[in-house]
């Protein structure tokens, strides 16, 4: 029996080893460079923008950016955990709030696009062409045609809550026409691609989605459907970890002549998804 | 419905040149799960021993908690490591969050009752082989577990394989605490979430078939190492 014994701490003893070996490689690669944490949106990710600008601003910085890419709602609530040093999100008003409430220094314009609607190419509520969007959801409600909402507290889905509420339209009362996916915009996009339903979404997150189905984009150009951008350092007096020399140098650099053209430099198919307005209004 | 065999032809395209990008998130996928597979190890192999051999008041309990915490949410276990690894949180001194080795602790956490569970059923069935020996000999108790797991050794591979299995697939936990980030925690699975959410449906699936692809290697190696090994031991045996 003495031999189980001895084999039995000769595994416990290979087994840490091979552990101790499987971790090293992961804490050394953490070591490697000066990094800061971005809680950002899932459309500045999904549209392909972050991966073609971070890489400009690390050449020239050193500073690695890591992107953790959720709804708005998510990332302000991660980043006032202190979960990050930057935020960058789209959803105003409650961006205003996290500065308000001391999880953030001070808030900069970055860049716009804007909300569209998306809805089948059959047009069941019959609102191609429509410019107006409260009028749009309105007869979208009145049709009763399926409606994929984010339901995820997301800068999107606070826009469209929003719109219903001009529209007088009582979505918590609303029947199974009204479909809340609670996830990201592609996932919705997705959704409501497979029930040909219409939806709210991005232009930026639109363009680059590559599962369209029957979907088109029947309502824009309103100007309520503007989608403003913002990026926020996250206050390095509430929140210790912070790194707040590297996060600012990036913010500098978005808000800056070179950030601001790499972002209107960046197309698909030829058709520009952001357009940057920092040095308008800052 | 082109896109299955356009995901086919992308999974062996993406194979067959070794893209970068794709390998580097292979490795990741591996290096985190083997890491929280050797982990759990470590503590399940033992405690599912122990909960086998041994007798206590309140053991019964013990064990259906463990069989029920087989069906642990990983979204929920993403949750609260998340919860606790946050710098608002009580760890959140450590560091951790948004790194491999916070997908490691959340994968352990996720996989250890798998671990503990089937590895007790699996001493228990032989420990009623054996038990009576143990007992005329005074064998004490971790000798009798040590022996024990190392007769039930090719069962507990398979139990090394169910937790493996149940690692490298989960998506919920991985994507909270490590937050998919490119070249630092992005892994097989939340890359075919982003994927998936960007609509590319065929890259998505693409990248499903190479996970697939090394389970399947992972298990045929196993079954490869394991095959010789067991017939040998049932030679000494007989």
């Amino acid at each position: 029996m003495h031999q189980f014994n001895r084999l039995f701490a000769r595994t416990i003893l290979g087994a840490g080893l091979a552990l101790a070996t499987l971790v090293a490689p992961i804490a050394s690669a953490q070591a490697a460079d000066q990094f800061i944490v971005v809680q950002s949106t899932t459309s500045t990710q999904n549209s392909g923008l972050l991966d073609v600008i971070l890489p400009e601003f690390t050449k020239k910085s050193g500073i690695e950016v890591r992107v953790v890419a959720v709804g708005t709602g998510q990332a302000i609530k991660n980043a006032a955990n202190g979960d990050g040093d930057v935020l960058l999100v789209h959803a105003k008003p409650a961006e205003e709030k996290f500065v308000a409430d001391g999880e953030g220094v001070k808030r900069f314009d970055v860049m716009y696009n804007d909300f569209v609607v998306v809805g089948p190419a059959s047009d069941p509520a019959g609102i191609k062409g429509m410019t107006d969007a409260k009028a749009a959801l309105a007869k979208i409600a009145e049709a009763g045609s399926p409606f994929a909402s984010r339901g995820d507290d997301s800068g999107t889905h606070k826009k469209e809550q929003a719109l219903w509420k001009l529209a007088g339209v009582d979505v918590k009362a609303a029947k199974d026409w009204y479909r809340e996916t609670g996830s990201g915009m592609g996932a919705t996009l997705n959704v409501a691609a497979g029930m040909d339903a219409y939806t709210l979404t991005d232009r930026a997150t639109w363009l680059a989605f590559q599962n369209r189905g029957s979907l088109e984009i029947v309502t824009q150009g309103d100007d309520i459907l503007f989608n403003q951008y913002g990026v926020i350092l996250v206050n390095p007096a509430k929140h210790p970890n912070v790194k707040a020399e590297a996060g600012q140098a990036f913010i500098d650099w978005l808000i800056g002549a070179e950030g601001q053209s790499a972002i209107a430099a960046y197309k698909i198919n030829g058709e520009q998804l952001f357009f940057p307005n920092a040095t308008a209004t800052n | 419905m082109q896109d299955f065999a356009q995901s086919f032809l992308l999974a062996g395209g993406l194979i067959l040149e070794a893209d970068p990008a794709l390998v580097e998130i292979v490795l990741l996928s591996l290096q985190v799960t083997l890491s929280a597979l050797l982990a759990s190890a470590l503590i399940g192999l033992p405690l599912g021993a122990l909960l086998a051999v041994t007798r206590f008041p309140g053991r019964r309990a013990l064990v259906v908690l463990t069989n029920a915490l087989m069906g642990l949410p990983p979204v929920v276990v993403g949750l609260l490591v998340y919860m606790m690894l946050s710098n608002a949180g009580p760890l959140g001194v450590l560091r951790l969050l948004y790194t491999p080795t916070a997908m490691v602790i959340a994968q352990t956490i996720l996989i250890t009752p798998i671990l503990i569970a089937l590895t007790r059923q699996v001493i228990n069935d032989l420990d009623q082989e054996y038990a009576e020996t143990f007992r005329s000999l005074g064998v004490p108790a971790p000798t009798a577990i040590a022996a024990l797991l190392w007769d039930g050794r090719f069962s507990l591979v398979t139990v090394l394989l169910a937790g493996f299995g149940r690692a490298v697939a989960e998506v919920g936990a991985v994507m909270i605490v490590g937050g998919n980030i490119n070249h630092v925690t992005r892994v097989m699975t939340t890359a075919i979430a982003l994927e998936t959410s960007r609509g590319d449906l065929a890259l998505a699936l693409a990248l499903g078939l190479i996970l697939l692809t090394l389970a399947l290697a992972v298990n045929a190696l196993t079954s490869l190492i394991n095959a010789p090994a067991r017939m040998s031991g049932n030679v000494r045996r007989a």
